[in-house]
């Protein structure tokens, strides 16, 4: 996997009128894992937002090296499109094709998108997520509605990409079992 | 250049009529549907259908343009196809553009095709059918990017379907009067500001397009 490094200063969120954390730094190398932990509404998307590029952050600095990729609530699949044709557009453009079989997804190819339930299209949208090939994952509340064997499979997955050589940054409020993952609460950063 | 390819197939396998569940026909049925209604409205005088037939043409082309504003780039935005597209360096200008490209080519050829029934149903003759096609030849893009800009700034809102109609109405008034006018001074010269107007909208789409979806995010 190619270099990596993933690393915030001095972040401060606000959303509308409210800040909701702010002086918060962290740095991620290569290999390394980090939970973010809080209540909902701690500002845990924003910030998961943030280190993606795709909100800026009221204050601070975020530094990538190497690609991101990002799994949050929304799947980005076709919903009236079987899984199969869905993940295929995602294939096309990332040239590698979703792991289907190693998500249990093969049996449900020709179903589509709208059909699949919420564990199901997480699983999806899991595999979309590792078609990317993109060396930092970020995930915000992966283990949504997963039943239990799916919990174990996608911390096997994220053991992996980080054993690989990957940064994975996640944000939940529930437990995510990974060795050697650092925990960060957010409360301790909000104002 | 592998990942324009796919965007492009994927659009046109959206918007194109009768690709999906045939809501992108509607535009077109709509179409002819005014050019229908309008000889029962006005009353068979063949001078005055004649006289007005291709003004008529003119307004259900900017109104057939207006249906397919609000699944045009609202619900890519909604599920999250955007950001994805972000975090892969593909920016919100290059999809806007291609999918100008792919909402055009989803009404406008079509639009003239269905131009030649239209025609004869409100009784214009030759001649002005050849300046109406040259026409909406030269103003459905200008039509087509109108659209894409609207739908691009109405995308964080809920219930955008008849707020971006109403919006586009006032910007759509220069094509229609220059593009519906060279049909009463039989002039190019209309149809050269109609295709002119068209050419600078094309081409601030992308960008005004872009910012408006990255504006979108940051709500």
């Amino acid at each position: 996997m190619e270099a990596c490094r993933l690393s915030a200063k001095d972040i401060a969120c606000r959303r509308g009128e409210r800040l909701l954390f702010a002086s918060l730094s962290l740095k991620l190398e290569s290999g390394e894992a980090l939970q973010i932990a809080g209540p909902n509404g701690m500002g845990k998307s924003s910030l998961i937002r943030i280190l993606a590029g795709l909100l800026r952050p009221f204050n601070g600095t975020v530094e990538r090296e190497g690609m991101a990729a990002l799994l949050d609530e929304k799947p980005a699949l076709d919903e009236y499109l079987p899984l199969g044709r869905a993940l295929a557009f995602w294939d096309s453009i990332d040239r590698e094709p979703a792991p289907l079989d190693r998500l249990g997804l093969a049996d449900l190819v020709d179903v589509p998108v709208r059909y699949l339930s919420t564990g199901q299209r997480k699983r999806a949208a899991i595999a979309r997520m590792i078609g990317q090939q993109a060396p930092i994952w970020l995930l915000d509340e992966p283990l949504n509605g997963l039943d239990r064997d799916a919990v174990s499979m996608t911390e096997e997955l994220v053991a992996d990409h980080c054993q690989a050589g990957g940064i994975a940054v996640i944000a939940s409020h529930q437990a995510f079992d990974l060795q050697g993952m650092r925990t960060m609460k957010l409360e301790e950063f909000a104002l | 250049m592998n990942a324009l390819a796919a965007l492009l197939k994927r659009d046109l396998a959206h918007f194109l009529p009768g690709t999906r569940s045939g809501g992108t026909l509607l535009p077109l049925l709509f179409f002819l549907a005014v050019a229908m209604l309008y000889p029962f409205a006005i009353g068979p005088n063949p001078t005055l259908l004649a006289a007005t037939g291709g003004g008529v043409i003119w307004v259900g082309a900017l109104l057939a343009a207006i249906l397919p504003l609000d699944r045009l780039l609202a619900a890519d935005v909604q599920q999250g196809f955007f950001d994805q597209w972000a975090l892969r360096g593909i920016s919100e200008e290059v999809v806007v553009a291609i999918r100008l490209l792919a909402h055009w080519l989803s009404f406008g050829p079509f639009l003239m095709v269905a131009a030649l029934p239209a025609s004869a149903l409100v009784g214009i003759d030759g001649e002005t059918l050849h300046t109406v096609e040259l026409g909406l030849l030269a103003g459905t893009p200008g039509l087509a990017a109108i659209g894409v800009i609207i739908a691009a700034i109405t995308v964080g809102l809920r219930g955008n379907a008849a707020l971006s109609g109403l919006l586009v109405i006032p910007l759509a008034v220069p094509i229609l009067i220059f593009g519906a006018g060279a049909l009463s001074t039989g002039g190019e010269g209309g149809l050269a500001l109609t295709a002119a107007i068209s050419l600078l909208l094309v081409a601030i789409t992308p960008f005004a397009g872009g910012a408006a979806i990255r504006a979108a995010r940051e709500s």
